[in-house]
């Protein structure tokens, strides 16, 4: 046995599943209590968020979407996270996060716009708990600690829950948000999804870290890595965070194994560059769907029709969220500059007028 | 009324919000038992608790996203960022997060959160403490900055930066702490953000400064109306974010010459904010170029040279000379 600290760590994590890729149960002890509807559920949300990347990846390729980071691949993290927690929990995304926050009740031509860059992406509904996804890696770790301590200052049985990537967590915004948590005991979850690559970076170049997870250690928190093509291993790790986190037990770190199948994001990324084909194909036979289904085909509660049923709603649904972005008024710059302060300062309102005038022109 | 330090001033306007208002908490590295290294915070976390006022771990993004996260929450943050030279390690959170958020969310959400740290020179600190970063901050979108000159404006401003639901970034000058006292009165009273101080009358030229610079501009002033007569105008900006022209017109408009005095380095800054515009809105009104009165393009020097590399009342009556006389 070494005295070296970080040897120690890297032994003791071990990876959460629960299902195999041919999705017979390896740990029926870890299986979460869903009924067949919620199992049903998580299977129609990722069948769905899958149709609608792919409808994003081609809508973004004719010009008629703006920013997109496409998520297959990542479903299972995205969506088995998102649905442990309560509508009054609060979500801190990362741009790749729209999944999560539109199935926590962002309206989906919402972020549309958002991807449009318009401003009324972002105009969140009251009852809503998320903010617009962080463009700055690792801010949205130091926020989650924020809203996180608020929740426990509130005596809110709320958990904030927040995402990075591999690359993000060299960032040191990471550490710090993580060990804030840890130090003032708040009800944040950090989900790290490790899908390999920040951009074309490669994990063993980000970090000599063996595991993520086990940066927990040094915040003092508890870190679990887990397979994030599987949803039940994902969901249970997070409603066993959230679970911790409501009853006075503090932050937990979640470092989930995944994969983006795409590329990082539609703006001119080539994974062929950094990526080789074996490498791809070997992840594609971990398909968090293909696995999902066939758990639920064996359990006899899932069948073509169903799938065809989603497909086609899902689709139907984008089309019709498109339209309605499409017809959000244009945004315009005195609409911007409201927005710069509660009341607008005298160079502002001079501003503005400059700009209502060259528009009424 | 009272008689106050700046800092007295400062941590009087803290607990009364504290008192008021269940929203407002105040936290920062030492700000707690310690008091703040300057004792700004003395006393608060003994009479408002440790959930209200509270050490934070020694990160500075830390404490700016923590401010923002609780401002989601519906909090009111006074964040104390212990120097204002360590605002780098935090400047995502000033300008980039909170500075934004208002705009990112379409007005969903926004920001209440004063960023507080001590500046300015002349109290021969170490490196990267008496930097005047201002100019920085001042350039951002959506972020106030405020800099008050005297204890009586300080609590009245620091009042209002706490209620304001827009970021705040409020310098205080550490030479101006305890130099000299000021009547304050005790209950609460705001100065309202954005709003410039005449603080001195005069007819002949305006200088426009903020900060420590007031009173050396001050000096300048009461040196040469005894040796020459010349009756100066000073205006203290007090809010650096957004600048109110309407008085610095007013005053240009009756003087017709005038001069910028401020602490920090020449180029890019508050100083030339202000030629600027009254280049656009006054120039018929000037009898000369309105001049700069400032420090030299350099980091910050360290001690030897610090008093010689400030300005001072020579270098600011010579300013005055040289617009009197173009
Ligand atoms: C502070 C900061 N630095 C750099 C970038 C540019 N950038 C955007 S995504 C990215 C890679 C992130 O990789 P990772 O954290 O692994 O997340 P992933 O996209 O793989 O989910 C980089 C370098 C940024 N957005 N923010």
């Amino acid at each position: 046995m070494s005295n070296y600290v970080s040897e120690i760590q890297a032994e003791q994590v071990s990876t959460l599943s629960i299902l195999a890729a041919d999705g017979t149960v390896v740990n029926e002890a870890a299986m979460p209590k869903l009924t067949d509807e919620q199992l049903r559920e998580l299977m129609s949300r990722m069948v769905f968020t899958r149709v609608w990347d792919q409808r994003a990846i081609s809508l973004s390729r004719q010009g008629r979407l703006g920013f997109y980071a496409p998520v297959a691949g990542q479903e299972a993290s995205m969506i088995g996270s998102q649905f442990a927690l309560d509508k009054e929990d609060f979500i801190l995304p990362s741009y790749r996060d729209i999944p999560q926050i539109v199935w926590h009740g962002l309206p989906l031509y919402q972020a549309f716009l958002y991807s449009r860059g318009h401003q009324q992406g972002g105009i969140i509904p009251e009852d809503v708990n998320v903010l617009m996804p962080q463009i700055i890696i690792g801010a949205q770790i130091i926020q989650t600690a924020g809203v996180a301590m608020g929740f426990k200052l509130r005596n809110k049985n709320n958990v904030a829950i927040t995402y990075i990537g591999d690359g993000g967590t060299s960032q040191g915004d990471f550490y710090e948000g993580i060990n804030y948590a840890g130090a003032f005991n708040s009800p944040a979850i950090f989900v790290i999804q490790n899908n390999r690559y920040a951009i074309s970076v490669p994990i063993e170049k980000q970090t000599a870290a063996e595991t993520l997870a086990q940066k927990a250690v040094a915040a003092g928190i508890p870190g679990i890595q887990v397979d994030g093509m599987d949803v039940l291993a994902v969901y249970k790790a997070v409603a066993d965070a959230a679970e911790r986190g409501r009853s006075g037990g503090g932050p937990t770190l979640i470092e989930a194994l995944t994969y983006r199948f795409g590329p990082h994001t539609m703006s001119g990324d080539d994974p062929t560059r950094y990526r080789t084909n074996e490498e791809e194909s070997k992840w594609e036979t971990k398909d968090p769907l293909i696995r999902f289904r066939k758990f639920l085909e064996n359990k006899g509660i899932w069948t073509a029709e169903d799938e065809d049923r989603v497909v086609e709603e899902a689709k139907e649904a984008v089309s019709e969220a498109i339209k309605q972005a499409d017809a959000v008024e244009k945004m315009t710059v005195p609409g911007l500059i409201d927005t710069m302060f509660e009341i607008a300062p005298p160079h502002l309102e001079e501003q503005k007028k400059a700009y209502l005038a060259k528009e009424g022109e | 009324m009272a008689q106050m330090t700046m800092i007295q001033a400062i941590t009087d306007a803290m607990r009364l919000e504290l008192e008021r208002d269940p929203n407002v908490l105040v936290f920062g590295e030492d700000v707690g038992k310690n008091g703040g290294v300057f004792r700004a915070t003395e006393g608060l976390q003994q009479q408002f608790g440790e959930e209200r006022v509270f050490d934070t771990p020694l990160a500075e993004s830390g404490i700016g996203g923590l401010a923002i996260g609780l401002g989601l929450q519906g909090y009111r943050s006074v964040a104390e960022i212990q120097f204002f030279g360590f605002v780098f390690e935090m400047f995502d959170s000033v300008a980039a997060q909170a500075a934004r958020m208002r705009y990112r969310s379409g007005g969903r959400y926004n920001s209440p959160i004063t960023f507080r740290a001590p500046f300015g020179g002349g109290i021969k600190g170490p490196e990267l403490h008496a930097d005047s970063l201002e100019g920085l901050v001042a350039q951002t979108p959506g972020l106030k900055v405020v800099i008050p000159s005297n204890p009586y404006d300080a609590k009245g401003l620091l009042i209002s930066a706490i209620r304001d639901n827009d970021p705040v970034v409020f310098l205080e000058h550490m030479k101006l702490y305890r130099s000299f006292r000021g009547e304050v009165p005790e209950g609460e009273y705001t100065i309202p953000l954005g709003k410039a101080n005449v603080v001195r009358e005069g007819t002949d030229v305006t200088i426009i400064t903020y900060g420590a610079m007031v009173h050396t501009s001050l000096t300048a002033a009461e040196e040469i109306e005894k040796e020459q007569g010349v009756k100066v105008e000073v205006i203290d900006l007090r809010t650096i974010s957004p600048i109110d022209i309407e008085t610095i017109l007013a005053s240009v408009e009756k003087t017709n010459r005038a001069i910028v005095v401020q602490e920090a380095q020449k180029s890019a800054g508050i100083a030339a904010e202000v030629v600027a515009q009254i280049n656009e809105k006054a120039i018929l009104h000037l009898e000369a170029p309105v001049l700069r009165v400032t420090a030299p393009d350099t980091v910050y020097p360290f001690a030897l040279v610090e008093d010689d590399w400030l300005p001072d009342p020579k270098r600011v009556k010579a300013a005055i000379q040289e617009v009197l006389e173009f």
